[in-house]
């Protein structure tokens, strides 16, 4: 792998972000707390004469307090920093948002399995939206394809039963199933199914994302509360205070977390300038990520960038707390499960059938 | 003395110490030497090794989002069965005062405070960022205190390190001044030591047990499997470093020393084979998807069977080991039989961490999915980089500690008393 050739080549791009930066710049309130983080962030660095505008930024991220203990003029430095920051990687004028939660909110998701067509759009307007790692790649929805039915089922396999007849003799008492041979299957799935059209006659699909629970695992395990709830009841992390210790990724029955084992690599015509700091924001190497219900759009009061793009409707967001939101309508009136409740964690996420 | 030269003798003694015990530590014959530049090949690897994944990222290590943890931790799992065993040279000594092992206890702390220093090294290079390491440290940053397992593995492990830097530099410096110890300073020091060293394991067993979406570790007879294996593993590295300490030093050691450990290494032995088939049984009967990591390491699954030769060698040679102990001719044979079974108990189950414990507990994940771990070189050098480094502190430790105990590295000024200063 041309490892080294793929850093030459960010950093040139990176070069050529500078300078298309430099080329259109706007005067606005946040350019102005830009300046100031910078200002701030040389202080830091002063006695460092030599030391690029990158590496301030990076020394003044390196001793900043977990997000939500920081008092609201060091939130500003913090997101100004970041904001000067990625603007000079990606080349873009890019804002880091820090849009509180809105009041007497509790987001909740429900997918009509029964719809799903596997067609994994979804998948990719996340990774837009969210700022996800291209390359290695990193994705925070994973559909499931499972076999539809009954054509596993093999007659050959019917009278393997346990136990078998021998030596000692044929007792003939279970006379079907076995531990080893069954008769048929249901319920494998897999997530790398490449079909040419979709859906598929044979499958069904299964998307899984983090489910957002009431009683999170992963915030349990979290050993710096890196990883907490925010008051609408989204799980959220806070890149920059994540040791990367990845408890958390054990903890999580629904494998919904993604780890940064290398640096992300975000091409700068497919990043999102639009950021939040507790959503998709780049992230860097060695820290956890996962789905927030795209918190920077649905605390605007906009859906879920995966929700926008299913192509079928199959994907429905709003407030639990709201008897008339569409997402308790659908609790209301149908089919409704959770997956996994065998791990009491509570989701805000639900599964339903017309 | 006059008050100035009292004063300045107190402040220069610790420093005396120090750079008598090491000047002592550093000096040996050709095989020591050897020993010691055999060790830094290992550590000069390393350093490119460890810069290399430190400036890449975890990238270069085998893990992936299927198999999330690392050689590193499952190293790290053992050096905590070494450390927590470390107190089985503590306990005769203090709770029975068995005389043949007064001495040796601070050997036995000198070998749980280097596996500690050596697990929290592990952690470090598990660890995404270990720059943020701070973000534990107490009053920097935050503690999710009572909820994570791992800061209470954090809270045990620096403790436990502490109370034994403590304890054996406290002793070693006391026998090298030639004074007696305040044992009312010294002996509660040692009984919260005993007792900290299997909860050290203790809490190790429930960083994973904690984890319910790993069914493989969800079980409750995990912390009885790491304490006897740490009774089977750490005796195993006791006898062959207490062999090696009354071959090579002056250091006297007796054979009763020796018989005990083996006796306690067969019975861990013993134990494991118990913890194994109750759990064994507890999977395979009701064979509920709770087995299906079991099965992979038995059987493979769909062709991916790179963990059956492994799981079914360690099977093997922790039952073998055991009905070999359990002949006494075997247990006597000190410098032959004995040192090689206790090689292979130390190796089978440092192997067993990763090939049994850890990397295919992680398939099927929770989504179904299944892997092999492939680790990389680089890993496998700063593995390697970390175990050196240990060694070496244990081998310059251990080589101090044994001239302080045979009163070869003494305080100048102190008048020999008869049988050494007690």
């Amino acid at each position: 792998m041309s490892e080294d050739k793929r850093k030459s080549e960010m950093v040139k791009e990176q070069d050529d972000g500078k300078e298309q930066g430099n080329g259109k710049v706007k005067e606005s309130r946040r350019d102005f707390l830009k300046k100031m983080g910078v200002a701030a962030a040389a202080t830091v660095a002063a006695p460092a004469i030599t030391s690029t505008t990158a590496e301030a930024v990076s020394l003044g991220e390196t001793f900043q307090t977990h997000f939500e203990l920081m008092s609201d003029a060091q939130k500003e430095k913090a997101i100004a920093r970041l904001e000067k920051r990625y603007t000079e990687q990606f080349g873009k004028q890019t804002t880091v948002a820090n849009t509180p939660a809105p009041d007497g909110v509790l987001f909740g998701y429900a997918l009509n399995i029964a719809k799903c067509i596997g067609c994994r759009r979804c998948v990719e307007a996340c990774v837009k939206e969210n700022n996800q790692s291209r390359d290695p790649a990193i994705q925070w929805i994973r559909v499931l394809r499972m076999e539809r039915g009954n054509d596993t089922f093999e007659l050959e396999n019917l009278h393997k039963g346990s136990p078998d007849s021998n030596s000692l003799g044929d007792y003939g008492i279970q006379s079907g199933g076995h531990a080893d041979k069954h008769v048929g299957l249901s319920g494998a799935a897999e997530h790398y199914y490449e079909p040419e059209q979709v859906p598929e006659d044979n499958a069904i699909y299964f998307p899984v994302q983090c489910h957002q629970c009431e009683d999170p695992p992963c915030v349990k395990a979290c050993p710096v509360r890196a990883t907490f709830r925010d008051p609408n009841g989204i799980v959220v992390i806070d890149y920059n205070w994540c040791i990367g210790c990845r408890m958390c990724q054990l903890a999580c029955p629904y494998w919904a977390r993604r780890f940064n084992w290398g640096e992300p690599e975000l091409p700068n015509e497919d990043m999102n300038p639009k950021t939040h700091y507790l959503g998709n924001r780049p992230r860097m190497r060695g820290v956890m990520e996962k789905c927030t219900f795209c918190l920077q759009r649905v605390r605007e009061g906009r859906y879920p960038a995966c929700v926008e793009a299913c192509p079928v409707g199959a994907r429905k967001f709003g407030n639990l707390l709201d008897p008339e939101s569409e997402v308790r309508k659908v609790l209301a009136t149908k089919k409704v499960f959770r997956f996994k409740e065998a791990f009491n964690t509570d989701p805000k996420f639900f599964y339903y059938m017309d | 003395m006059t008050m100035k030269k009292q004063i300045a003798s107190a402040s220069e003694k610790p420093i005396a110490f120090a750079r008598d015990f090491f000047s002592y530590a550093i000096k040996g014959g050709n095989l020591y030497y050897g020993w010691l530049l055999f060790l830094s090949f290992f550590v000069l690897v390393g350093l490119y090794t460890a810069f290399v994944q430190m400036t890449t990222g975890l990238i270069v290590t085998g893990a992936t989002d299927q198999i999330v943890w690392e050689l590193f931790i499952s190293n790290f799992i053992f050096t905590a069965h070494i450390a927590a065993a470390a107190v089985l040279v503590v306990i005769p000594a203090y709770i029975y005062k068995r005389k043949d092992m007064k001495d040796l206890a601070v050997l036995g702390e000198i070998i749980a405070l280097t596996f500690v220093t050596i697990g929290l090294n592990f952690i470090m290079f598990h660890m995404g960022r270990p720059e943020r390491s701070w973000h534990t440290f107490p009053g920097l940053g935050i503690f999710n205190f009572p909820n994570s397992m791992l800061t209470y593995d954090i809270i045990v492990l620096n403790v436990y390190l502490g109370i034994n830097a403590l304890a054996v530099s406290y002793l070693l410096y006391m026998r090298y001044i030639g004074k007696p110890m305040n044992t009312k300073l010294y002996t509660p020091l040692i009984y919260v030591a005993v007792a900290w060293g299997p909860l050290i394991h203790i809490v190790t067993a429930f960083i994973l047990s904690s984890n319910a979406a790993i069914s493989m570790w969800h079980t409750a007879v995990l912390p009885f499997a790491f304490l006897s294996m740490a009774g089977a593993s750490g005796s195993a590295l006791i006898i062959i470093f207490f062999l090696l300490i009354r071959k090579f030093s002056k250091m006297d050691i007796a054979d009763s020393v020796i018989d005990f450990f083996s006796q306690v290494m067969a019975w861990s032995l013993g134990i494991i084979i118990l913890v194994f088939a109750a759990e064994f049984f507890n999977e395979l009967y009701p064979a509920t998807h709770h087995a299906a990591s079991l099965e992979y390491m038995m059987h493979g699954h769909h062709g991916l069977d790179a963990y059956v030769p492994w799981f079914w060698a360690t099977m093997a040679l922790i039952v073998i080991p055991f009905f070999l102990l359990l002949n006494s001719k075997i247990r006597k044979s000190y410098n032959s039989l004995l040192p090689a079974v206790s090689f292979v108990v130390f190796m089978i189950i440092l192997i067993e961490k990763p090939a049994v414990l850890v990397f295919p507990a992680f398939s099927p994940t929770p989504l179904g999915e299944y892997a092999v771990y492939h680790p990389t070189a680089i890993e496998i050098f700063n593995v390697l980089f970390i175990w050196a480094v240990g060694f070496i502190t244990l081998t310059l430790l251990t080589k101090g500690a044994i001239g302080v105990l045979t009163g070869e590295v003494r305080d100048s000024n102190t008048v020999e008393t008869s049988g050494g200063a007690k």
